[in-house]
């Protein structure tokens, strides 16, 4: 299981833009280096990052060769209610990785 | 055939095998293709982007990158989605970032690889169908996704 870190306030108040961060340990192979035979490595990467909250999706982005290694990705969303926020990470060679983080709204 | 002769058509032997004469040409229009098929026959407006991105950047495989979008974020006016194209990535065009009105805030970051000087262009596309971008030129001393860097 890879290690991933999500960061979400544990408390917003109702309405507010709250900051989510996420990371994910992940080496993001791009399949454009070569080893020092001269043979491509292949590509092995984070396909996407789909975020839930209470069961709605909230954010989706699509990963790419040209995320950097241990992909951190920032993105704000609405604080509507409390809950749980769901993360998933989905990627090359059966890559899955899970994260759920509570928020208090009040 | 000369001695001069033939060490002269060696040298441009050598010359074109390394990288075919008009690769800035090619390189434009792989970038031009990849933005086109993105905003299609629409206009690209520039302003209301804005990216945070070392403009001197040591070492091309991390890079921290922001993009942020001035827009209300409501239902009837937001950001769809976010689109980047590092002019020298092997992929210009990396896929978008959907957003719309539950965001509350067009800011997306990340830590991205660029390959090589040149500019970053992040496009976002707004919910009435418009474009808009802002186009930043960076300089990359340590090259991403080559260890030995493009030519």
């Amino acid at each position: 299981m890879a290690r991933v870190v999500v960061n979400v306030p544990a408390e917003a108040k109702k309405g507010e833009v709250i900051e989510i961060r996420t990371l994910a340990g992940h080496p993001m192979e791009t399949g454009f280096r070569r080893t020092q035979l001269g043979e491509l490595i292949p590509r092995d990467i984070i396909r996407t990052l789909v975020c839930t909250y209470n069961g709605v999706e909230i954010f989706r982005a699509d990963l790419h060769p040209a995320v950097a290694a241990n992909p951190l990705i920032t993105f704000h969303t609405v604080a509507t209610e409390s809950g749980t926020l769901e993360f998933r990470w989905t990627g090359d060679n059966g890559f899955s990785a899970t994260q759920s983080a509570t928020i208090k709204v009040v | 055939m000369k001695r001069r002769a033939f060490l002269l058509l060696g040298v441009a032997g050598v010359a074109h095998a390394q990288l075919p004469p008009n690769i800035q040409e090619i390189r434009k229009q792989a970038l031009d293709e990849a933005i086109r098929k993105v905003v299609g026959e629409a206009q690209v407006r520039p302003g209301r982007v804005k990216i945070d991105v070392p403009p001197l950047i040591d070492n091309g495989n991390t890079v921290p990158l922001a993009v942020e979008v001035e827009s209300p974020m409501t239902q009837a006016d937001h950001v769809k989605a976010v689109h980047t194209f590092p002019e020298r990535n092997p992929q210009p065009s990396v896929p978008p970032v959907p957003l719309g009105p539950r965001a509350g805030k067009a800011r997306v970051a990340t830590r991205a690889g660029i390959a090589d000087t040149g500019a970053v262009t992040p496009i976002a596309q707004m919910s009435d169908g418009s474009f808009w971008s802002e186009s930043v030129r960076v300089i990359v001393t340590l090259s991403a996704c080559l260890e030995d860097g493009l030519i």
